[in-house]
């Protein structure tokens, strides 16, 4: 019994420390700048206040940071999966010669670290004339290997008969991809999907090198802009411009978190 | 059905090109943004060039030179390997007891995996923006050390924040891993009166070493490439106590203008990493061919 009750101190300790920082980012979002300051710490707001988001948007442009956020993840998001759809559906029913190799080549790309591509990317993107673009924020991210994958092994899994009888139905290979193969595997699309659009709205430093206006940054490199305009003083303006950036995909993950966890499990078993 | 063979080829041929379609526009972002980038920088790290003047000036293996023998490059590469040790060493251990708690019959252990998992989806830039409040000398919880400006803090605290970031993705990969080990072993193993720790040590440990394995390889690859914290956290400081690789790459290429440089930089770390990835794929080939 003891030894239960102490697991379950554990346990309390482990949720503390986790949640903990976000509480506290989100108690000092609402706090009057007095009470933020103050010490021993409060850990109520006295007042809740709206304040330090007007502060937040007053300081740097946030609606245009959270418009270019949502249009690189949606855009993003859907491109990137559109490609993965495709490719893995040639790969895991249509003939081609050399399709070994060409798998090969896109699973390939996985071993390339996107770090060591910033430089050379940025220097493609500024001949294309991309720079400071939706194009340039978004194009270089659309490649997919690693989704690829994901979607091929799972239509090897689907069985050959519906594929088939779609086949001989007459339905054009498009038709059938629409029709019958993605409603069957709706669980790993939205699982692709959400991770996906995680990874897209929270990329910092392609955004951080591509754009160079105010009017082109995303959330997260806003968010660094209003930390270097705001000095290391104003904590109340600085913890709402975060919970901005945060709030979105808290939301997304308290929802779809079950996808997320079922897609990273099975891609770190598999591997 | 019987087709004559010319139906079965034009078939066949419009099978090839509908292949061709679907694939061409993923390999051509591939191509373009993942391998291009492997030449050009190989290119790059040839010359000297500040992204201004109008070509490279090629100067042959002049900056692997400068740089292996640089003092400030080993001082990088030092930062980068006790940052990445100590984010694996750290992961894995608190992710390994994480697991272990999750697996207990407890009430509310699903909740408490959730929020332990939640950082891991969050904003890097965020997450590192709510510690750079509560390590804040003046007004942050953990106030005392003054964090981030003391070359001997600054380090600490961003494997802290990585770890409190990263930790609960370990967990969840070890617990998918105990909930997968054969429960007759363990009753076995109880019958025999094997004591928790031998049960832990002798049995678990080893049928778990292939997920510490993915794990080990996995962070190591995303460690050697974090950035956003420190760019948001350190900027590489005070000094350079926290200069790792990747930050060194950024200050390089779009700080100093410094193109063949950065370039260099960049193949070493794709060398490092392209071994490491590489000891992975042999040794998941041996497990599977020998096993």
């Amino acid at each position: 019994m003891k030894v239960r009750a102490l697991q379950y101190v554990v346990l309390v300790g482990v949720a503390a420390v986790f949640v903990g920082p976000l509480y506290w980012l989100v108690s000092t979002a609402f706090k009057q700048p007095a009470e933020i300051y103050q010490w021993p710490p409060s850990w109520w707001p006295d007042h809740l206040t709206w304040e330090n988001f007007a502060l937040a948007w007053k300081a740097a442009p946030f609606d245009r940071f959270f418009v270019n956020s949502t249009v690189i993840t949606v855009a993003g998001t859907a491109l990137k999966v559109t490609n993965a759809v495709l490719t893995a559906y040639a790969f895991a029913y249509l003939r081609f010669p050399g399709k070994k190799v060409l798998f090969f080549l896109v699973l390939g790309a996985m071993m390339v670290p996107g770090h060591v591509t910033l430089l050379p990317n940025y220097l493609t993107v500024a001949t294309l004339g991309w720079i400071n673009t939706y194009a340039g924020l978004i194009i270089p991210g659309i490649g997919s290997a690693f989704a690829t994958f994901l979607m091929r092994q799972h239509f090897l899994t689907l069985p050959s008969e519906v594929t088939d009888a779609a086949a001989v139905d007459g339905a054009g290979h498009l038709r059938t991809l629409w029709r019958v193969v993605l409603p069957m595997s709706r669980p790993m699309l939205v699982t692709v999907v959400v991770i996906t659009a995680v990874e897209e709205w929270n990329n910092f430093v392609w955004p951080l090198i591509v754009t160079n206006t105010a009017s082109m940054r995303t959330l997260p490199v806003g968010l660094l802009i209003l930390k270097d305009e705001e000095g290391l003083a104003n904590w109340g303006t600085i913890m709402a411009g975060t919970l901005l950036v945060l709030a979105p995909m808290l939301v997304i993950f308290l929802i779809a978190q079950r996808y997320i966890v079922g897609g990273i499990t099975q891609g770190a078993l598999k591997g | 059905m019987q087709e004559n063979p010319v139906g079965l080829r034009s078939r066949r041929r419009r099978e090839y090109w509908l292949f061709a379609a679907l694939v061409a526009p993923n390999l051509l972002v591939i191509a373009v943004f993942a391998y291009w980038p492997i030449v050009y920088n190989a290119f790059l790290s040839l010359t000297d060039w500040n992204m201004i003047a109008a070509r490279p000036a090629f100067v042959g293996l002049a900056n692997y030179g400068r740089t292996l023998t640089d003092p400030a490059f080993h001082r990088t590469l030092w930062v980068t390997v006790v940052f990445t040790g100590l984010i694996v060493a750290g992961s894995l251990v608190i992710g390994l007891a994480l697991a272990f708690l999750f697996n207990l019959p407890l009430k509310g252990r699903g909740a408490v995996r959730t929020i332990a998992f939640a950082p891991h989806v969050l904003s890097g830039a965020a997450v590192a923006t709510i510690w750079l409040f509560i390590f804040d000398p003046g007004y942050g919880l953990l106030r005392g050390p003054d964090w981030m400006n003391n070359s001997d803090w600054a380090l600490p605290g961003l494997v802290i924040v990585y770890l409190w970031k990263n930790a609960g993705f370990a967990a969840l990969i070890y617990l998918a891993g105990l909930q997968g080990l054969p429960k007759e072993l363990d009753e076995a193993a109880v019958m025999d009166g094997a004591s928790t720790w031998r049960r832990f040590h002798a049995i678990k440990l080893p049928l778990l070493a292939p997920i510490t394995f993915f794990l080990l390889i996995t962070t190591v690859i995303g460690t050697f490439q974090a950035f956003d914290v420190i760019a948001v956290m350190t900027g590489g400081g005070p000094g350079d106590a926290t200069t790792t690789l990747s930050w060194a790459i950024y200050n390089e290429g779009f700080q100093a203008f410094n193109a063949g440089r950065a370039a260099t930089l960049s193949i070493i770390m794709f060398v490092i990493l392209l071994v490491v990835t590489t000891v992975q794929a042999r040794v998941l080939e041996r497990r599977v061919h020998y096993r």
